[in-house]
């Protein structure tokens, strides 16, 4: 097994992940961060769980003819990951920019458990990842997503919900059983990845507070400022 | 001829040492796919294994043809053909972006397709299916590329050890004959992607050489049967049917003329 994914990586750039359930609010943080990061002079590069272009067809055309079983669900998003790793992720660490990853291999652990896959089998097929230099998992309970969810009126997507499973036709409740068990598997990985667990039912301005002050411990902080001010 | 039949098919397994322990012809290699128990399923896996160009398809309809006259179902099933990552495979590889870690994913999701759509019912619906090509070429060409053995292994943890692997072996000279004499050397199959030069023939040359290695190199690992494949077509599928048709009908092999066939299962 290869053991990148334990081991520290030796590039000069810094790779952020953040983690959680769909209405965690992970990626509204994420945003703030790569805002402020900017503003204060870093190069920063974002990249999103399950969007390289040679792996969107398969996942589409999968997903319209509800084709894919959980392991070519795994597998693909494995090949999606492989493809971006390498072609966006590792050269702007190797650049000596910051990368901040929109999910990362900790979905894959978590939702392909829960789909059934072996749990050693799809940690040894991630074993190739850059261990990222801090992972922040937004905790929150499944009502406070949900609401946020149905609040935008968002569509409840398919996979997402977990309806491929057929625990329940009505997508609320899907939801709900599928990502409740998502959580369970992230509670696992918490320990196992050493994640740094957020809050994610406080506001938005309190949790970027705390999102900074962990990143800020990665980075040559001279120039950075922790609090919600206008940057230099 | 010393034990009888229905052990023989759970006994091949000689001490191992590279894979996950045992192997047994039949079950998963690794952990498998937990949803998806195969135990006790009644149809049989036979893959044929080689390079291209070696003959693999020829026998296969050979084989094909002499089972189903006996009365067997026969289902085949190949190296990328699954219609869920066909189109995929086929722009990555015109595109010439993929890198070798994409390559084996792609690879791996389609036979992970073909595994649980079309082999693994066929097995619980007691067809032989004959697989053109198995996990081991994946490996080969992966391992020639420098991937992880170890990784790719635990990747290909979900394949169904075949009840019998037949590899037709052939030697370079002999495989740059065929190929020139049929259809030529294409970029892939010549391994141009791995840029060891510009020449198509000392590519594939170099390339093809490679990989009988890797193939060699599986061969206890995985229980080889090890056909020569410079003979003649015929002396082939000889010797192919000889060793299926003791498999599948070992007793009725030895008390009975070959002739009429009953399946009792």
């Amino acid at each position: 097994m290869l053991n990148n994914l334990t081991n520290p990586h030796e590039y000069p750039g810094k790779l952020f992940v953040v983690e959680g359930i769909d209405g965690s609010g992970k990626t509204t943080q994420l945003g703030l961060l790569a805002k402020w990061l900017s503003a204060s002079g870093q190069r920063v590069f974002v990249t999103e769980w399950n969007s390289s272009a040679l792996v969107k067809a398969a996942t589409k055309t999968g997903k319209k003819k509800n084709a894919l079983t959980p392991m070519t669900f795994s597998l693909l998003h494995a090949t999606d990951f492989a493809d971006r790793l390498l072609y966006k992720i590792i050269p702007p660490l190797k650049a000596g920019m910051i990368v901040l990853a929109d999910r990362y291999a900790y979905t894959a652990f978590a939702r392909d458990a829960t789909r059934g896959v072996d749990r050693q089998w799809v940690r040894e097929l991630y074993s190739f990842a850059v261990r990222p230099d801090l992972s922040l998992y937004f905790r929150v309970p499944i009502d406070v997503s949900l609401d946020r969810l149905m609040a935008r009126r968002v569509k409840l997507k398919f996979y997402e919900a977990g309806m491929d499973l057929g625990w329940s036709t009505n997508p609320v409740d899907s939801f709900r059983l599928f990502q409740g068990k998502v959580l369970d598997e992230y509670d696992r990985l918490v320990d196992e990845y050493g994640l740094e667990v957020v809050n994610a039912v406080g506001s938005i301005t309190d949790q970027q507070r705390v999102v900074r002050s962990l990143v800020s411990k990665h980075l040559d902080t001279k120039h950075l400022e922790i609090t919600d001010d206008e940057p230099v | 001829m010393t034990s009888p039949s229905d052990q023989d098919e759970s006994q091949p397994e000689i001490a191992d040492g590279a894979a996950n322990g045992h192997i047994q012809a039949g079950l998963y290699y690794g952990q498998g796919i937990p949803y998806l128990p195969i135990e006790g399923y009644p149809g049989k896996l036979i893959a044929i294994e080689g390079t291209d160009g070696v003959g693999r398809s020829t026998q296969i309809q050979l084989l094909r043809e002499w089972l189903e006259i006996k009365g067997y179902g026969v289902v085949e099933t190949g190296w990328t053909r699954s219609p869920l990552m066909q189109p995929t495979i086929e722009i990555a590889k015109s595109s010439n972006t993929l890198n070798k870690l994409t390559f084996v994913l792609l690879y791996a999701t389609d036979f992970a397709d073909r595994l649980e759509k079309e082999i693994i019912p066929a097995l619980k619906a007691g067809f032989i299916v004959l697989s053109d090509r198995y996990i081991f070429t994946a490996l080969a060409r992966a391992g020639v590329r420098g991937v992880d053995r170890q990784w790719l292994r635990n990747l290909y943890g979900f394949a169904i050890a075949p009840h019998m692997v037949f590899y037709l072996k052939i030697d370079v000279d002999k495989l740059i004959g065929r190929v020139l004499e049929s259809r030529g050397m294409d970029f892939w199959e010549s391994g141009m992607d791995l840029k060891t030069g510009d020449d198509i023939y000392e590519s594939f040359r170099t390339y093809q050489q490679r990989l009988l290695r890797e193939y060699g190199s599986m061969a206890d690992e995985f229980h080889f049967r090890v056909l020569d494949a410079r003979r003649r077509v015929d002396k082939i599928q000889e010797e192919l049917r000889k060793q299926v048709g003791a498999f599948l009908e070992p007793v009725e092999k030895a008390e009975k003329p070959a002739e009429p066939v009953t399946l009792v299962r």
